[in-house]
């Protein structure tokens, strides 16, 4: 085929198709800013800001594996807090262990004691979703109702498997003594912990985004969440790639158990399905299947439950909902709606 | 005489409650180009699906360099050498022409004196290298699709009506680049509804209707016979020129 046959042409986005594309990524500093012109104090901004943040992240980390998973095979897991609240035992149990670790001084011995439990949760948490995957969410491909059905039935027993190993009372979890106490900062005072939360979920976007972005595994994926047939067609297993993803998914809600817990400091049974509300309205405000839109849905629910429990308690508790009825106006599939093939 | 490379026996192939095929007899010697051509709805692309392992045949046989592959999944059946260009192409478009090359190449990294070739074929392979595959025209997402397709070498392709919906111009450099392909010693089975570009690159070709093969035989056979293309597809070449 020669060059003069076809001449090279691309459709051109207009710039304002552009700007409406990017215009999610500006939401985050717009609800700030805004933040700061309802709260008027600067200190008091600043304090509830970085909660927002170290709030939004620990829902991030809970919710990519819960918005791939759905991409990639169109399951809807319900079952997915049964992964946070054994995240939250486990590494309740590795601190427990290692108390000697905590209560030391040593900053490095207090940060080793929450890497052994993060790595101990995520390693239980994703073997569980091996299990998990195959004895419950196998057998039940391509039939939503059945799903939701299921996964829901796994999450009761997980729940009440955590009621049978560590018994039916909400437990404390100190942290470590490195993570407690503020930094003050002029007047504001932030959390260390949630200083912590927020480097550690920045850390886990930056690598998600690399790995999608950067790998093969990850290219994968990505083509997998907007046409998995063809991805087989290709040669390539996508059940295999679903499983490890699942699993991914699964130890990822178990590191957000771990953290969510130590922010909180008590965990009960329950606290999965709990926390399970907020993470089902990030997934779906970020678009479901996509990882950008869940990050910042994730980072939007943390700061306007900050700033409406500090401006609004009453209203705090429907701000949530009504942020995401408001962005489903806006946009119906949710800021980053994932192209499907079919 | 050819060897056989695909053969298809009796294959029957359920839909949901629909009986699509319906005893399909079918064989596609080495080499070449073999035409499938039918009315819109007359099975076509449920045969190239079935092949491929996407649908599974309820009943009867398909048989691939004399192995049986109707019962191995669609990722086997492609390691197995053979590659599919489906109708809505299966471009990737929120990943870049090169990821989606990058991907196709299944068994390890990109030939790059084949993609040299690629780019050849297909100008606008390498023009659009790392432009996002959703914002390429019809015709360049087609060539992509094909370009996958080959960018590892197959023992056979299907493709699903490469021309529809293109421009003339397209459609003649898809021509082309099908034709030099077949010189490469790929076998091509083409599912194709522009009898003028089928007949002018196909080698035998195979008549589909409610379900079953009505008519086999060399393609040079049946653009000489008038009265038998009106008899199978109610035109002729005449009219479709």
């Amino acid at each position: 085929m020669s060059d003069t046959a076809i001449k090279p042409r691309i459709e051109k986005v207009p710039v304002k198709e552009q700007f409406f594309q990017k215009l999610p990524v500006l939401l985050v500093p717009f609800l700030a800013i805004a933040g700061l012109a309802a709260i008027g104090n600067p200190a008091s901004w600043l304090t509830l800001t970085v909660a927002g943040l170290a709030m939004g992240m620990m829902i991030f980390i809970m919710a990519s594996g819960l918005t791939v998973v759905f991409g990639l095979m169109d399951v809807i897991n319900f079952g997915h807090g049964a992964f946070v609240a054994v995240g939250a035992f486990v590494g309740f149990t590795v601190l427990a262990w290692l108390a000697g670790w905590t209560a030391s001084p040593s900053v490095m011995l207090n940060l080793a004691a929450v890497l052994a439990a993060i790595l101990a949760a995520m390693l239980v948490t994703g073997l569980l979703g091996y299990a998990f995957e195959r004895v419950i969410v196998m057998p039940v491909y391509g039939e939503h109702l059945k799903q939701i059905l299921v996964t829901m039935g796994g999450l009761i027993v997980a729940q009440q498997m955590i009621y049978v190993v560590w018994g039916p009372d909400e437990l404390h979890i100190s942290r470590p003594e490195a993570l407690q106490g503020s930094l003050v900062i002029g007047e504001a005072a932030i959390e260390k912990y949630r200083l912590v939360a927020v480097g550690i979920g920045l850390a886990l976007f930056l690598a998600m985004r690399h790995i999608l972005k950067n790998t093969k595994v990850g290219l994968l994926v990505r083509a997998g969440v907007e046409n998995g047939e063809m991805v087989e067609a290709l040669g390539y297993r996508i059940r295999r790639l679903f499983l490890i993803v699942f699993m991914t998914g699964s130890a990822l809600a178990g590191l957000g158990g771990v953290m969510w817990g130590l922010y909180q400091e008590t965990i009960t049974a329950h606290m999965g399905s709990e926390i399970m509300v907020l993470v089902f309205i990030v997934v779906i405000i970020g678009g479901l299947g996509s990882v950008e839109g869940c990050f910042i849905g994730a980072l939007l629910v943390g700061l306007l439950a900050n700033y409406t429990a500090f401006l609004a308690p009453k209203v705090a508790l429907i701000s949530t909902i009504a942020l995401m009825v408001v962005i489903l106006m806006w946009r119906p599939q949710g800021l980053y709606p994932v192209v499907k093939a079919k | 005489m050819t060897d056989t490379l695909l053969s298809l026996s009796g294959v029957h192939t359920h839909i949901g409650p629909y009986h699509i095929l319906q005893g399909v007899d079918l064989e596609v010697p080495e080499g070449g180009v073999t035409v499938l051509l039918g009315r819109n709805g007359a099975g076509k692309t449920t045969t190239l699906r079935t092949i491929m392992g996407l649908w599974s045949a309820s009943q009867g046989e398909v048989r691939f360099e004399d192995h049986a592959i109707t019962r191995l999944d669609t990722p086997e059946i492609s390691r197995r050498g053979i590659a599919f260009v489906p109708e809505d192409m299966g471009i990737f478009t929120d990943l870049t022409v090169e990821e989606n090359m990058i991907l196709a190449a299944a068994n390890g990294p990109i030939d790059t004196k084949r993609l040299q070739w690629i780019k050849e074929l297909f100008p606008p392979i390498g023009t659009f290298w790392d432009a996002s595959a959703g914002t390429l025209s019809g015709g360049q997402k087609q060539m992509l699709s094909v370009a996958r397709a080959i960018i590892e070498p197959r023992r056979l392709i299907l493709i699903d009506e490469p021309t529809k919906g293109l421009a003339p111009a397209i459609i003649k450099a898809m021509t082309d680049a099908l034709r030099e392909l077949k010189e490469t010693d790929t076998t091509i089975l083409l599912v194709e509804q522009n009898f003028a570009m089928a007949s002018n690159i196909g080698d035998t070709v195979a008549v589909m209707d409610d379900g079953r093969i009505i008519h086999s035989g060399s393609m040079q056979e049946l653009v000489n016979d008038a009265a038998l293309q009106e008899k199978l597809m109610g035109l002729s070449l005449e009219a479709h020129q």
